[in-house]
């Protein structure tokens, strides 16, 4: 699987990755996307110009070398934003819409519900919120909350 | 969020003339620190994301002289004067924007913050290039000359005193008190309720007059034979017909009174179900592109039922049953107050006990009406994709998937019953020690020979009646709660206020000439971005060709332009009026539109065509049907323009449907026409017979039309060039095949297909479309 990949990765001045393919070409903006962002974070990432067109397939990051991993990490590090709920600290009531004050693996934070359809089951013990911004907020399992959490939370599902 | 920057108060230092915000209170002493002398504010961005993305609150200001950052957290501030070659650029990528700052040899700076903090960054860049191109040329550009909101800085229209972006924000929860809201729905037929409320306060009453009759049939006539007296037989006749009356009169206000309240109780239930689809009607199509089917089919289906039942008989109930309570209570006192004492003493438990489970069987009664809607929502995914789950064979999955639903709907069930299970029985219970309490206390009385027999017989037949009022009391717990549950979900559609909402000041277009004009338009689905910047102007009469990739952002264009979603930036004119003072309605008065996905209504085909226009006459439908080439494959239908034509046009080919909708859209002789690939599903030859029917038919009207055929746009007086929601080029066939753009390359390789392996390009995009679906 670990055959070394035939491109190359760097960063520029501008903080855009940028791509070499083996016949030279060159491609600026490069973005890393993963392919199941939920399902299966940590298997299956696509390089992809800023067109949308893929460049490379990546199955796991140990595949890439030392050296880009980290390039690599950073890039999804940036890129990357689904603040995982660790616990929920308060709601403003319990009609929707109301305002949720969570405690996330990015920082407190507040945000709007809209509706309790935002409230999307994956599967079976996890769960997605999107506020009214369209940003997504996963817990990872729900049953893994404190009771505090669990109770708020219960009274949307 | 975005209701920080909400709140307006006096600016650091402001010049006059300048519009710039007042920077957040927050932020004033801190700020105040860093600036000059006499160094002016003029746009400012609160952050929220620090580098690592988390939450932090940081802020980039833009003063005369320089961009001066906090990037949160312990963060110092930095500083970057103001000079040429200087750049700031704003991207977002699933809800975070990121705002670079850029010099010919590499990034400077980056913040990062979330969506709610866009306008803010593009009202920074704005200012920003503004200075610069003051430092680089010495002359400040001039601002935008429009009205701008000044909180947002939207551009603001005629007929426009609040801005339609900023009065979209309202995020108030809806009140708890929802079941009392729904007196708004019982007010008409108030004085109906009322004649109920009091018909059955009178049958209550007269249902309580036979127990105090028995305390003299007792004491006068039954003790004293006891005692050797002879029965004194008027006496008895008196106190029967006395009982046979009352209970003649209670059974004829009873009656009366379920009468009048089950035909309230329907109109009222009617009333709620027809406001709630009216007003779900008005919703935007964002709002139902969030929703699902089932669930709001079962919104307005069984909850509306629910609580019509509970508004006119539960609630009358519960008002008698306190009346008589209190009533009884009364009696009971007047007659023995101690006996009385002893009576009520179960009375606090169960208020205690009602108040324990109430929030429990609320909550849980709200969660059984949200499984239920789940239950429906199979049934309504999967009924009318019933071919793709044929074809697939997965009709197991799918079955399992509704045992599933069931499964879930039976657990939660389980789980409220067992509450309430638990809860009648108990106030039973209750009720049953508190009647031997009665016994034993009144026996003892008697021994005392402080009562008579009588009155302890009274006592236990009142007795009997005011511990079943507990006990129906007890139960309205359950259906209040089911009620108010269902009220919740009423009033979440009722309160759900249209994302493309009706002007405050309407500006009236009785008549239109189809000058339509999109400036800086930008929009968004959620945080995906699909189009920014667009400026285009169509004149009237017009023929535009929008061509592009599938999801290049040609239907959300037309989308726009038809307020199916208000613009997230920039604004659409016509005939110069901003689109969101116009009553919606109204506007799409003047629009004919051919979907992408033709969808036609259960009914005749006569029916559908003249689905814009129902007082259409006959000959009107025919020539539109002929206009769009579907008179002729009409007529072979056994039953002619009378052929039903199934749920969601299921009897007809999908060529035959884009030609009804053709016809659809003709019939209402619109100034705009907007054709969304409305002639993909025919063939070649078809679509140049509706082709040169609809130039006859362009001829007077804006017509935007878009295909993927680019030989279908020919006679376009100008293509518009899509990509990835950009326009990039446009021009006349000629103009864009002679500079050899994205055009050329879209127009050479259809050329080169439609040689190599025949029709494919349109079949290409359709697969695109069900992917995006799925
Ligand atoms: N309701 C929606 N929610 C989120 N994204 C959407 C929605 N509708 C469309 N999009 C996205 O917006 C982009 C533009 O879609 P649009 O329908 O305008 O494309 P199009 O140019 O009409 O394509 P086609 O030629 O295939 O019809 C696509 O990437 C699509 O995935
Ligand atoms: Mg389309």
């Amino acid at each position: 699987m670990s055959a070394a990949p035939d491109y190359r990765l760097h960063r520029n001045a501008f903080g855009r990755l940028v791509f070499t393919a083996a016949d030279g070409a060159v491609c600026e903006g490069v973005a890393l996307v993963r392919a199941f962002p939920i399902s299966a974070a940590d298997a299956g990432f696509a390089l992809v110009d800023p067109y949308g067109h893929e460049l490379a397939w990546i199955d796991r990051l140990d595949d890439v070398p030392e050296a880009w991993r980290t390039l690599l990490a950073e890039e999804l590090a940036s890129r990357e934003f689904m603040p995982v709920i660790a616990q929920i600290v308060a709601v403003s009531g319990y009609a929707t819409p109301c305002v949720w004050t969570v405690e996330t693996d990015h920082g407190r934070t507040d945000f709007i519900l809209k509706g309790e359809e935002d409230i999307r089951r994956l599967a079976p013990p996890a769960l997605m919120i999107a506020d009214s911004h369209g940003i997504h907020y996963l817990i990872r399992d729900r049953n893994a909350l404190d009771a505090h959490s669990r109770k708020i939370l219960d009274r949307f599902l | 969020m975005n209701n920080r920057d909400a709140s307006p108060s006096p600016a650091v230092s402001i010049p006059a003339g300048t519009s710039a915000l007042p920077v957040p209170e927050a932020w004033r002493p801190r700020l105040e620190a860093q600036l000059a002398a006499q160094e002016t504010v003029l746009a400012w961005l609160e952050i929220d994301l620090d580098a690592r993305l988390r939450f932090s609150p940081g802020l980039v200001i833009l003063t005369d002289r320089r961009l001066l950052a906090h990037a949160g957290g312990d963060a110092d501030w930095q500083s970057h004067p103001c000079r040429a070659g200087l750049r700031l650029q704003r991207h977002d990528h699933a809800g975070v924007g990121s705002l670079e700052l850029l010099d010919d040899a590499g990034r400077l700076a980056v913040w990062r913050y979330t969506l709610g903090a866009d306008v803010a960054a593009g009202r920074l860049i704005d200012h920003f290039d503004r200075q610069i191109a003051f430092h680089t040329t010495g002359v400040l550009p001039p601002a935008a000359a429009q009205a701008l909101c000044p909180l947002c800085e939207t551009p603001l229209l005629e007929g426009q005193d609040d801005c339609p972006n900023c009065s979209k924000e309202l995020n108030e929860p809806p009140s708890t008190w929802t079941l009392f809201r729904l007196w708004r729905f019982a007010h008409p037929y108030r004085w109906r309720l009322l004649a109920g409320f009091l018909l059955s306060l009178a049958s209550t009453a007269a249902t309580l007059v036979p127990p105090y009759l028995t305390m003299p049939l007792m004491d006068n006539v039954l003790i004293p034979y006891q005692n050797g007296a002879p029965i004194n037989v008027q006496l008895v006749g008196l106190y029967l017909s006395g009982l046979f009356g009352a209970a003649l009169l209670a059974w004829a206000l009873g009656w009366a009174r379920t009468y009048i309240l089950a035909l309230v109780s329907e109109r009222i239930g009617a009333d709620l179900r027809t406001t709630t689809y009216e007003h779900l009607l008005k919703l935007s199509q964002e709002y139902f592109g969030g929703k699902r089917t089932g669930d709001l089919i079962a919104r307005i289906g069984n909850e509306t039922d629910r609580i019509n039942i509970f508004i006119s008989l539960h609630f009358l109930d519960f008002a008698t049953d306190v009346l008589m309570i209190t009533m009884t209570t009364c009696i009971l006192v007047s007659i023995n107050h101690w006996l009385a004492l002893v009576t009520l003493l179960p009375l606090p438990i169960i208020a205690w006990m009602i108040h324990t489970v109430r929030e429990k069987l609320r909550t849980g009664f709200e969660r059984v009406d949200r499984i239920w809607a789940e239950v429906t929502n199979v049934l309504a995914d999967t009924i009318p994709g019933i071919r793709v789950v044929k074809a697939f064979a997965q009709e197991n999955r799918e079955a399992a998937r509704f045992r599933a639903a069931n499964q879930h709907n039976l657990e939660v069930n389980d789980r409220v019953n067992k509450v309430w299970s638990v809860f009648g029985p108990t106030v039973t219970l209750l009720t049953e020690t508190g009647l031997l309490v009665v016994w034993a206390f009144g026996i003892w009385q008697i021994s005392q020979d402080t009562i008579t027999v009588g009155v302890l017989t009274a006592f236990l037949a009142y007795i009997g009646r005011f511990y079943l009022r507990l006990d129906s009391m007890s139960r309205i717990v359950s259906v209040t709660q089911k009620a108010a549950a269902g009220a919740k979900r009423i009033f979440d559609v009722l309160d759900h206020v249209s994302s493309v909402p009706e002007p405050v000041t309407p500006v009236h277009l009785p008549a239109v000439t189809g000058r339509i004009e999109l400036r800086d338009v930008g929009f968004r689905y959620g945080t995906r971005s699909v189009t920014r910047d667009i400026c285009l102007s169509i004149e009237p009469g017009e023929m535009i060709g929008l061509v592009g990739h599938s999801g290049s952002g040609k239907s959300t264009l037309v989308n726009l332009i038809c307020r199916f979603y208000d613009v997230t930036e920039g604004a659409i004119l016509i005939d110069g009026v901003d689109v969101r003072s116009v009553p919606v309605a109204e506007y799409r008065k003047h629009i004919g539109l051919v979907l992408q996905e033709p969808f036609l209504f259960f009914g005749t085909i006569a029916e559908n065509i003249a689905y814009g226009k129902p007082d259409a006459t006959r000959a009107e439908i025919v020539a539109a049907a002929r206009a769009a080439h579907a008179h002729e494959f009409i007529l072979r239908l056994p039953h002619g323009y009378d052929s039903l034509v199934g749920e969601r046009g299921q009897a007809l080919s999908g060529g035959e449907r884009q030609r009804i909708s053709i016809a659809r859209a003709l019939l209402i002789d619109p100034k705009i026409l907007i054709l969304d690939e409305a002639t993909s599903s025919v063939d070649t030859t078809t679509e140049k017979e509706i082709q040169k029917a609809l130039d006859n038919l362009v001829r007077g009207r804006t017509t935007i039309a878009i295909a993927h055929r680019l030989s279908t746009l020919r006679d376009a007086n100008r293509l518009i060039v899509l990509d990835r929601g950009r326009i990039v080029e446009t021009g006349n066939h000629d103009e864009l095949m002679a500079c050899e753009g994205h055009y050329y390359r879209l127009y050479q390789a259809q050329v080169q297909n439609e040689e190599g392996s025949g029709p494919g390009d349109s079949r290409a995009g359709n697969a695109d479309k069900e992917e995006d679906r799925a």
